[in-house]
């Protein structure tokens, strides 16, 4: 049976195509203003790659903000149930899944059927996202990509207590105007946003073993403080961005 | 007719009608007062009204009103407004609502009728504090204040003492501003009236224990205007008495507020006004329905601490310990005896921007009750009366991946 599912988010869509639990072909590209073009466009591509015509296509879930545009979709589901059922298919260890993206910051719980048991998002407020970093990286004028390295080379942590973006911002000016290193402040933003998103971990109730998704996921620098914070290591799937779009071909199959 | 047009309007309350009509004449009354010689008492929802009505002063309630804006989907505008005069946009919704709308006599029905006093119970909030001396000072008329001193953990007698004595001083203040004695027969009558208008409001909500439930929340929010406004009056009574015999009828038939009940929610926190409709309709889509709220039920929760023999004395300790003037954990434990109660598969929090009271400890709550009951909880942000803090999106996520999450639940 070829499935495919289609994670149409507010910045990027992904689709993933899959045959029988193994991937086939996955594929990302910019959601722009129309979601259902962008949604389509993906999912052409992953099939391409996969060497699938649609008509070879058994059955379509679609998933993310954009998920009732889809017109291919037989199913419509949340990103949460889609990314636990992702991450049970490729990583069936996982209890805990932590998925930081662009807009907004989730945390799932599963069971050992991989089944959601609880899961707590941050939606409201920047902090805590990616777009925390994103203003933080305009501040200090430096490439968001090289935010990761950086603060690896960091000799301690600058103090930075503010949790909200708007102030913190202020505050990280000020710490440049006292004359502190870079390197230390960006760590001190890592620091900060990793007590946050564990703040969220914890009011769910975390279970080892931990996954990392969404594309925060990439910086080693968010991840090495909230390992800290947590007293365990991390895990990051090599799907990280698709696993979404994975889960719903997985969804896909089983309605 | 079809079958489903038929099926729609067997589901729809008739009583609806009837209340619409009332609420119309009380606010016929209410704004043609000075017309008719009636004294007018702007009051908080939480506020002792019943020696207002045995006085014969008429009752008018801010929030009840800001309830009708927000619904109206006229917040917003007023919100702006009162902002653009200098409070902050962290005020309380409805506090900024009637602020703005009493210097413009906006909203739905032109603004509320000037009142002749104003009376404020602080055991719902702070802010109805500030908010009632700005009225005051803004109308120069008298304001009561009756202060309801916290039960963190209990109600000593010293506090049962202290609000007594403020009743007595209630009454003076009553007595002078209406220029009239204060009947103490009367008084008896409408407290009676009072319990027994409560009495039958919980029973309206106790219909919903049955399977499925002849009503949702959605419903319990609109019915709720009688027993805030008009408590104490023969009128609530019989319209609950009305209401309640629709309700036992729906039992008797079978007939469910939503489709093919599947799952049995609990709502906590003040309604989305200006949601209502779509927020049924969303948890109708996916067979839930809303069995309950600690809202509407607030209203009658203080029953066991009353005596309509002696109604005065009892009202110290029936004013004092209502939910939103306790702490933590007794309003744990409120939530769980509810869940119990109506047989709820999950407890559904709205996080009130506005309504800090009210959002401060959901968190603890909603800990304590997964532990207590394995019952998962939803957390939707937003606020009663300021559009602007919901997010469609963000919410429908959430809500259809809770309902997915419940419906796997139940298949594993
Ligand atoms: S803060 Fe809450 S209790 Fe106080 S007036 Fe506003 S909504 Fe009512």
């Amino acid at each position: 049976m070829i499935t495919a599912g289609v994670d149409i988010g507010s910045i990027t869509a992904k689709a993933a195509v899959l045959k029988e639990g193994e991937v086939l072909a996955v594929s990302v590209g910019f959601t722009g203003y129309n979601a259902a073009q962008a949604g389509m466009k993906v999912l052409a591509e992953a099939l391409a790659e996969a060497g699938v015509a649609m008509e070879g296509v058994d059955a379509v879930a679609a998933t993310g903000y954009g998920r009732r545009s889809l017109p291919v979709a037989g199913t419509i589901v949340t990103e949460i149930t889609c990314h636990a059922a992702g991450v049970h298919l490729l990583h069936p260890r996982i209890r805990t899944l932590v998925d930081i993206g662009g807009q907004d910051s989730k945390a799932i719980l599963m069971g050992d059927d991989g089944k959601v048991k609880n899961f707590v998002m941050n939606d409201k407020c920047a902090a805590g996202t990616g777009r925390f970093l994103e203003v933080m990286a305009r501040a200090l004028e430096v490439d968001l990509d090289s935010f990761g390295e950086l603060s690896q080379r960091a000799e301690r942590a600058a103090r930075i207590s503010n949790l909200c973006t708007v102030f913190a911002e202020s505050e990280v000016i000020s710490l440049i105007a006292a004359g502190e290193e870079r390197e230390n402040i960006i760590a001190g933003i890592h620091e900060a946003i990793g007590s946050r998103v564990f703040a969220m971990i914890n009011r769910l109730g975390y279970k080892e073993p931990i996954m990392m998704t969404g594309g925060v996921a990439k910086n080693k620098g968010v991840v090495a403080a909230l390992e800290r914070q947590l007293g365990c290591p991390i895990e990051i799937s090599p799907y990280a961005q698709c696993m979404g779009a994975i889960g719903a071909a997985v969804v896909a199959r089983e309605k | 007719m079809n079958a489903r047009t038929d099926e729609k309007e067997r589901k729809k309350i008739k009583a609806v009608k009837k209340m619409k009509e009332i609420m119309t004449f009380y606010y016929i009354d209410a704004k043609t007062a000075s017309e008719t010689g009636k004294k007018v008492a702007w009051i908080t929802s939480g506020g002792p009204v019943e020696p207002l009505i045995a006085m014969d002063v008429i009752p008018v309630y801010p929030e009840n009103h800001g309830a009708m804006i927000g619904a109206a989907k006229m917040g917003v505008e007023l919100c702006e407004k009162a902002e653009a005069m200098g409070y902050s946009g962290d005020l309380c919704s409805y506090a900024r609502s009637d602020i703005a709308c009493a210097t413009v006599n906006g909203g739905p029905i032109g603004g509320l009728p000037r009142p002749d006093m104003l009376v404020c119970c602080n055991n719902i909030c702070g802010t109805v504090l500030k908010w009632y001396e700005i009225q005051a000072r803004y109308f120069n008329c008298p304001l009561f204040i009756l202060d309801t001193p916290f039960c963190h953990t209990s109600f000593s007698a010293e506090a049962k003492r202290y609000v007594r004595r403020q009743i007595d001083e209630y009454i003076t203040f009553l007595e002078d501003v209406c220029k009239k004695p204060f009947d103490r027969d009367r008084m008896a009558e409408v407290g009676r009236l009072s319990i027994e208008g409560q009495r039958l409001w919980q029973a309206v909500l106790d219909t919903t224990i049955n399977r499925p439930a002849p009503m949702t929340a959605f419903d319990a929010f609109f019915h709720l205007a009688l027993i805030v406004t008009l408590r104490g009056t023969q009128q609530a009574v019989d319209y609950y008495r009305l209401l309640l015999d629709e309700m036992n009828e729906r039992v008797r038939e079978g007939v469910g507020a939503v489709d093919e009940e599947k799952y049995r929610l609990l709502w906590d926190n003040l309604p989305i006004w200006y949601r209502t409709k779509w927020l049924s309709d969303k948890f109708a889509a996916h067979g839930a329905c809303l069995v309950a709220d600690t809202y509407t039920s607030a209203w009658c929760s203080s029953l066991k601490y009353m005596n309509e023999d002696d109604f005065l004395e009892s009202m110290a300790e029936g004013y004092t310990r209502i939910y939103l003037n306790i702490g933590v954990d007794e309003m744990a434990r409120t939530v769980i005896a509810m869940i119990d109660k109506y047989g709820a598969d999950g407890l559904v929090m709205h996080s009130n921007r506005s309504c800090k009271p009210y959002s401060l400890g959901q968190y603890d709550i909603r800990s304590i009750v997964e532990r207590e009951r394995g019952v998962p909880t939803l957390i939707i942000e937003a606020d009663m009366c300021d559009e602007r803090n919901f997010a469609e999106a963000q919410i429908e996520g959430r809500i259809d991946a809770f309902m997915e999450m419940m419906a796997a639940k139940g298949s594993a």
